[in-house]
């Protein structure tokens, strides 16, 4: 059988082309990124001609996945945890629609906080939504849930949620590979009505997913992710969802002398939980994210007191698991080496020398100093870094496309001026229509793409803005006289000033767009132009 | 058999590398292997750190537990003592004397080569200018990883096998440049281990 080393995200993309994936529909987000760029690379996946461009955002992602198992294909959307926020229109309506080729939503969640604005545990949505859930413990099992997650995804005629974490996405393992299996055959629901969401279908659907949840919860009984594992020890039993389980089994090297249930499908399986409960003292619950299963568990009214987790202190209520605080309780010892020595100073990431942003805000902020108490809206991005010293340059980065909707209400609140930071890439995510709504109004708002022609924070994948700003920004409705197009480079400083100060004193909506090109992107795209030449 | 390694540095300086030479042995020899890795944000100039655990039995927890790993690689000075809560009491760390200094509170360079020099088994290696002396200042990473290949659980020949299968597609010149940047961090870890016992 075949063996290959691969990134939890990695084990999920080839998972998914094994199992007869026709389409992945993403935007970049991490720690989601490297599923969809995998595919990109994989020679299998353009061999069976799997569809796998970058969609403008999750909503349309999700959306267009749902497309494809509309029309019996096996597809997937990928994203991270604030990606689903995005999709969750969609994706709850799926869950009403149903499914017809298999069709997986992968959410790659980021307790901690690695990489993101919030720790929001993606089990929520799969719960709200009413649909099955896998929860891969390890790479291996990243993988498998493709293929097992499309099959049950078919069998019940529903989207199915996969939801992995940051430690999982990120981290490398061997990965033993099964027979790919051959891509589905175009068929159409029988019934022409299902997925017209009326009201009065709308209804009958409802009725017929929550006549599902029987089934699911069996199939969660059975499942090959949740396990019950015997153990001696009865004065405690342990409950552990997904990755929590690993850490767990890292403080038992010689196995575990408390009763163990593994969870990695949800609905969870209600017996497999009552009889840990009823065989055992007290029970500890693992989970990296939220206390999902605690909740559940311990009901609204909290009276059962042998239930330990993050709900009442035994494992911190925020951040991800690591080994250490799964000893800490199970009451272990933890012996650490050296402290940390005090000298040491953190060092948060920055932008890159050279970044075309540094000049971006450079010009800004010198415009801005004479402008009190002027403020500068932005959004997510590697021009997010620019909050930080040396520039100090930004006031808000909140969710993506909140820029400009944020700067519009600040600007009918009075406030002058009134400025929007918002990178290409996220302009056309959800930048777009919150711009429709400062033009509708004619808001006093300058909007300052940041244009380096990339998605840049997430490694430098195509932006779907690519050459057509000007154009959506007039079409949209900005006089195209304001609508200026600047080079961020030291030598244009005084010029940009100039252009800044003109459009911020303009009583409209005004774009400039300061365009050029990543340099992490152009140092490759010359890298690669220098092997062709060879 | 078990290698538990953080390797440290500053987003960009090439710390995967070292992990992908020393998971490539480790795979060859049929061994199981984690590796988590940082991604996204973080890259960017900022402090960032791979744990590879290597074993012959299998592997639960993708991150190592404080104060159980046997090594700590680190392509910079200060990066190496921000994960020192990780080393096991009688691990190895090994570390570039050149500071990367990208932060207005760099602390005092003396004081962190000598907080790392008094770890009771510590390597404090000029790594930037060893690479330019034997190949080039490019090949600074390998250099460490030569530094600290006494304590990484592979043999020098399985190391050296495994940069010419990673570097063959840049060609024969890299792939030896590679190589003698090994030998070079291996020399100089060895000799100053034999001055340390007097020899």
């Amino acid at each position: 059988m075949k063996r290959m080393l691969l990134l939890g995200d990695e084990a999920i993309a080839q998972g998914a082309i094994d199992a007869g994936l026709s389409g992945v529909y993403a935007y970049p987000g991490t720690p989601s990124t490297e599923i969809t760029e995998y595919i990109q690379r994989s020679k299998a996946a353009r061999e069976r001609g799997v569809h796998s461009d970058w969609s403008a955002n999750e909503k349309t992602a999700m959306e267009a996945a749902l497309g494809m198992s509309y029309a019996g294909k096996r597809a997937m959307a990928c994203m991270k945890h604030v990606g689903l926020n995005v999709a969750a229109d969609g994706f709850i309506n799926a869950g009403i629609t149903g499914a017809n080729g298999g069709l997986i939503v992968v959410a790659a969640d980021d307790p901690s906080m690695h990489s993101s604005q919030n720790e929001q545990d993606s089990r929520f949505y799969g719960k709200f939504a009413l649909i099955p859930m896998i929860e891969p413990a390890d790479q291996q099992e990243a993988y498998h849930a493709m293929s097992y997650g499309f099959d049950l995804s078919e069998k019940f005629g529903t989207p199915v949620l996969v939801r992995i974490t940051t430690r999982l996405a990120h981290s490398r393992s061997g990965v033993e590979l099964r027979e790919p299996r051959d891509a589905n055959a175009l068929t159409l629901p029988q019934d022409k009505r299902q997925f017209v969401l009326l009201p009065s279908i709308a209804r009958r659907n409802y009725q017929s997913l929550l006549g599902k949840q029987a089934g699911f919860e069996e199939d969660s009984e059975q499942s090959p992710f949740n396990s019950y594992t015997e153990g001696p020890d009865r004065t405690l039993g342990i409950i552990a969802c997904g990755i929590a389980h690993n850490y767990l089994m890292e403080n038992f090297q010689d196995g575990c002398p408390h009763p163990v249930l593994k969870i990695g499908q949800y609905p969870a399986p209600r017996n497999m939980i009552r009889t840990i409960l009823k065989s055992c003292d007290k029970v500890l619950i693992l989970e990296d994210g939220a206390p999902f299963l605690e909740e559940q568990i311990r009901g609204l009214l909290d009276e059962s007191y042998a239930i330990l987790g993050r709900l009442d202190g035994t494992v911190p209520r925020a951040g991800e698991l690591n080994p250490n605080i799964v000893a800490t309780a199970l009451g272990r010892t933890v012996e650490t080496g050296k402290p940390k020595a005090e000298i040491v100073k953190p060092r948060p990431p920055e932008l890159c020398p050279g970044c075309p942003h540094i000049d971006s805000y450079n010009a800004l902020n010198e415009v801005l100093r004479e402008l009190e108490p002027g403020r500068v809206f932005s959004d997510i991005g590697c021009y997010t870094l620019g909050a930080l010293e040396p520039f100090n340059a930004i006031n808000t980065c909140v969710d993506m496309g909140a820029s400009i909707t944020m700067a519009k209400g600040a600007a009918d609140a009075g406030l002058f001026p009134a400025v929007a930071v918002i990178g290409d890439s996220t302009f056309t995510h959800s930048g777009m229509t919150g711009l429709l709504d400062a033009i509708i109004e004619n808001s006093p708002i300058t909007v300052m793409i940041v244009d380096n022609e990339t998605t840049g924070m997430t490694g430098g994948q195509t932006s779907s803005a690519r050459g057509k700003l000007e154009d959506i920004c007039i079409g949209l409705g900005v006089p195209k006289d304001h609508v200026r197009v600047v080079e961020p480079l030291k030598k244009n400083h005084d010029d940009n000033m100039r252009v800044i100060k003109e459009e911020l004193y303009y009583e409209g909506v005004s774009v400039i767009i300061e365009r050029r090109e990543c340099i992490q992107t152009l140092k490759i795209s010359k890298m690669l132009e220098k092997e062709a030449a060879k | 058999m078990k290698s538990d390694i953080i390797l440290a540095g500053v987003g960009g300086q090439g710390i995967l590398t070292i992990a992908t030479i020393i998971g490539h042995a480790a795979v060859e020899r049929g061994l199981y292997l984690k590796q988590a890795e940082v991604h996204g944000m973080s890259q960017r100039g900022g402090d960032v750190q791979s744990h590879l655990r290597i074993s012959d039995k299998v592997i639960h927890s993708d991150l190592i537990p404080e104060g159980k790993a046997d090594l700590i690689i680190s392509i910079e000075p200060m990066e190496a003592l921000r994960y020192t809560s990780f080393l096991a009491p009688d691990g190895w760390l090994i570390a570039n004397r050149k500071p990367f200094v990208n932060i207005p509170n760099y602390p005092d360079h003396e004081q962190v080569w000598a907080t790392i020099e008094a770890m009771p088994r510590s390597v404090l290696i000029d790594a930037d200018k060893l690479a330019r002396e034997v190949a080039t200042a490019r090949s600074m990473n390998i250099v460490i990883l030569g530094a600290a290949s006494g304590h990484v659980g592979m043999s020098t020949e399985e190391l050296e096998h495994s940069i010419t299968a990673i570097f063959q597609r840049k060609g024969d010149a890299v792939v030896q440049q590679n190589i003698a940047a090994l030998r070079a961090g291996r020399a100089y870890a060895d000799a100053k281990d034999l001055a340390a016992h007097g020899v």
